[in-house]
């Protein structure tokens, strides 16, 4: 049916059309984060005029009382202005920034776990010529090692850790008529079944997160990028699997408690005393003081079990670091702030004490001021010097994998689901194994 | 509704009513038409249109971690059409959909036939009382359910054991999608029954008292009188409930922190969506599902509606 307001209507909607066809040629390509090259060292020169300029630069971050820490920065250094933003959502706030090419913070937190993730995409600005380089041997080795790149650059500073140890409710054990911790994972096991037999309740409580810590204790490397375009990936190795295989063994006998962490159940789980022990990064005990007000003073902590005829080991489970983003315009005094935050010992003292972040610098590590302080909620056990021994035991040649995210979720896919009675872990570890090296080849990645 | 005729102006006297010259008056009233639409029309295009534009380019292309931006045409659909996880989502919301669904419109109806009816007490405090679960927003409503279905600690369980039944854990993978179905039912009921309720205030007093008079009883009443003129509002309840069982999203996206086990990163359609662009970083990827979700949705959606209007017209 023609009639005169056809061809109008062609009109708008070809003048339509190409408007999006002009719009969205420019949203093609990807933006390539800016090169690093291993350039020179910026001259001490080049520093003091940055630090005297007067700039602004945003900092992304999220740990309570941190802004008294900026303002003592910004009185250091008068001219530079921070802007401390404690984002919600961080990693995807930062992701979708820096995938749209605006709206990047100059520093961001990090997580440990995440920043090969970061490094891949090249997001990341190289620190040596800022003199990063020379702060490793402050730092322990495994944290400053997981902050480096292909060609030795390292992208971040460690800010905070938490090395992993066991919390347990001596009493509830004393009660089952089990004399001391189970030093071994031999003993655990056997431990488990006697508690069940004893009182109904669960020696322990697991989750599929635990996997990372225990594969690192046990030396496994089921994980490794190059920092360019390999991956390794290996959860379902023979060892691996034997991992596997036991948790699925106690959890199969009902044994050991599969509530999901840090839900209402598990902390009232704790509380009521259904769990003797828990597994525990460094940093565990700052969030269950409140909730578990009924067992104050009944906990201990110990390094976790190991296996029979190993060295004392551990793995590290979350820690975060300050990196500088590659977009960012002023670089030198977002440099100087990540050392402020990260590295400076005074600092690093108040944090550990004040915000309980479990430090990462050596000298704070061996301060008897703050590896002596003991604590009530432990029945005035100095936790922090064991936490300090064990985080002496993470193996420095673990890495994680550049997609962070995937790797969370489908960990929780695949073998989280199988995490309850009546699952097959090593099917779910092999199912992961699938599903990691599957995502790797898709995205472009070399297996080794 | 009565479907207006939009197509069928074919007389040749209103086409050259189109067609003669307008005058200045006219012109001016047509212009200012526009003027006032402009506004609606910008957002329409800035907020609606262009986004779809966007995520159909992106659908259409690739972007791996390693390695340039690559054109790949249909073959995210493709994936997606072939895609156990995508489809095992696609199952559960059909579920939702051919359970839930006339379950809740049926409790809606009965429940508004009931206030209605003029023989509830207080049915000014029922329909409040009925509709409060809808003014709850949702993720505060997925959270109380997900406290309350626990296993140890939630009402139900603790009530389970005090009358001999054992802990019932309403969030295991067998019950899990069971339970998410009555978190959506007691938020929606309410609404709906409104919707009837007020399509029933609508029908002329005169024809249910000719039915009365005729000796028909309440029920008799209900079903032949009332039913039938409530056919615009099912329609329109039952296309919006589609719609929200393919958008299902909240309840599995807080209760699978509780309940890990049973519900996986795609259970639903929209949480996989969310799931692959924020977590899989495959922003192309989740553009192709997406669509397709959407295609599906307005398929059913039209399909239902024209069943219903051939319906009507018979």
């Amino acid at each position: 049916m023609k009639s005169k307001h056809i061809p109008h209507r062609l009109l708008v909607a070809a003048a339509l059309f190409t408007g999006f066809s002009v719009a969205l040629t420019g949203c093609a390509g990807s933006s390539n984060g800016s090169e690093t090259e291993a350039s020179d060292r910026v001259s001490q020169a080049e520093i003091d005029k940055a630090m005297s300029t007067e700039t602004t630069i945003t900092y992304w971050a999220n740990v309570p009382g941190l802004q008294e820490y900026v303002d003592r920065f910004e009185e250091k250094y008068p001219a530079i202005t921070v802007n401390l933003e404690e984002v919600a959502d961080r990693s995807v706030k930062l992701r979708t920034a820096l995938d749209a090419g605006t709206g990047a913070p100059d520093v961001a937190q990090i997580d440990i776990q995440g920043v090969p993730s970061y490094i891949v995409n090249g997001d990341l600005l190289d620190l040596r010529p800022y003199g990063a380089e020379e702060l490793g041997p402050d730092y322990v080795d495994w944290a400053f090692e997981q902050m480096k790149g292909a060609g030795g650059e390292v992208f971040a500073l460690p800010w905070d850790s938490g090395p992993v140890g066991m919390l347990w409710r001596e009493d509830l054990l004393a009660e089952a008529g089990i004399d001391g911790v189970p030093t071994t994972w031999e003993e655990f096991a056997a431990d488990a079944e006697t508690y069940k037999a004893e009182t109904g309740q669960y020696l322990g409580v697991f989750g599929a997160e635990t996997f990372n810590v225990l594969f690192w204790q046990k030396g496994l490397q089921p994980f490794s990028y190059d920092g360019a375009e390999t991956v390794g990936i290996d959860v379902n190795s023979d060892e691996a699997t034997a991992i596997g295989a036991y948790w699925q063994d106690l959890i199969s006998r009902d044994l050991i408690a599969t509530d999901p962490g840090f839900t209402d159940q598990w902390f009232q789980g704790l509380n009521t005393g259904k769990y003797a022990s828990v597994f525990s990064a460094a940093w565990l005990p700052l969030f269950i003081q409140e909730p578990l007000a009924d067992t104050v003073g009944k906990w201990s902590v110990t390094e976790l079990p190991q296996w029979e005829g190993e060295a004392a080991a551990s793995g590290n489970y979350g820690g975060s670091a300050n990196a500088v983003l590659a977009t960012s315009e002023n670089p030198i005094p977002a440099y100087e702030l990540v050392k402020f935050i990260s590295h400076e010992q005074e600092n690093a003292k108040s944090f550990a004490i004040n915000q309980s972040l479990f430090p990462v610098l050596k000298s704070v590590l061996a301060d008897a001021d703050w590896s002596g302080k003991t604590d009530e909620f432990f029945g005035g056990q100095a936790i922090n010097e064991v936490f300090a021994e064990i985080s002496s035991t993470v193996d420095p040649d673990w890495q994680w994998l550049p997609f962070n995210d995937a790797f969370n979720t489908s960990l929780g896919d695949d073998v989280g689901s199988q995490v309850e009675v009546g699952g097959d872990i090593v099917a779910g570890l092999n199912a992961w194994q699938e599903t990691l090296t599957s995502f790797a080849l898709e995205n472009g990645f070399t297996i080794r | 509704m009565t479907t207006t005729t939009m197509s069928t102006s074919s007389s040749p006297a209103l086409r050259m009513m189109r067609l003669r010259p307008r005058s200045a008056q006219e012109r001016s009233k047509i212009r200012a038409a526009y003027m006032l639409l402009a506004p609606f029309l910008i957002l329409f295009l800035c907020l609606i249109i262009l986004p779809l534009g966007f995520t159909l380019y992106l659908s259409l292309y690739t972007e791996p971690l390693i390695g340039p931006v690559r054109f790949v045409g249909f073959d995210n659909y493709v994936r997606a059409l072939t895609d156990p996880v995508f489809l095992a989502g696609l199952g559960r919301v059909l579920l939702i959909l051919f359970v839930q669904v006339p379950i809740m419109m049926g409790l809606a109806l009965l429940l508004a036939l009931s206030v209605d009816s003029g023989r509830v007490r207080g049915a000014k405090a029922v329909r409040l009382l009925v509709f409060l679960p809808y003014a709850v927003p949702g993720v505060v409503a997925a959270l109380m359910w997900g406290y309350i279905y626990g296993p140890d600690f939630g009402p139900v369980s603790q009530i389970g054991r005090a009358l001999g039944f054992g802990s019932i854990n309403l969030l295991a993978p067998e019950n899990v999608l069971g339970s998410i179905m009555n978190i959506i039912t007691w938020s929606f009921v309410g609404y709906n029954m409104i919707v009837f309720y007020a399509a029933l205030r609508s029908i002329p007093p005169e024809v249910i008292e000719a039915a009365d008079i005729d000796g028909a009883g309440a029920i008799r009443i209900a079903w032949s009188v009332k039913l039938p003129a409530l056919r615009p509002a099912i329609l329109l309840v039952t296309v919006f409930s589609i719609i929200g069982s393919f958008q299902v999203f909240a309840e599995p996206s807080l209760l699978q922190v509780l309940a890990p086990s049973s519900i996986d990163s795609g259970f639903t359609p929209n949480l996989y969506i969310y799931n692959l662009a924020f977590a899989f970083v495959n922003n192309n990827y989740a553009a192709a599902v997406s669509f397709l979700v959407g295609a599906i949705i307005v398929v059913i959606a039209y399909a239902v509606q024209l069943t219903s209007s051939r319906a009507a017209r018979r």
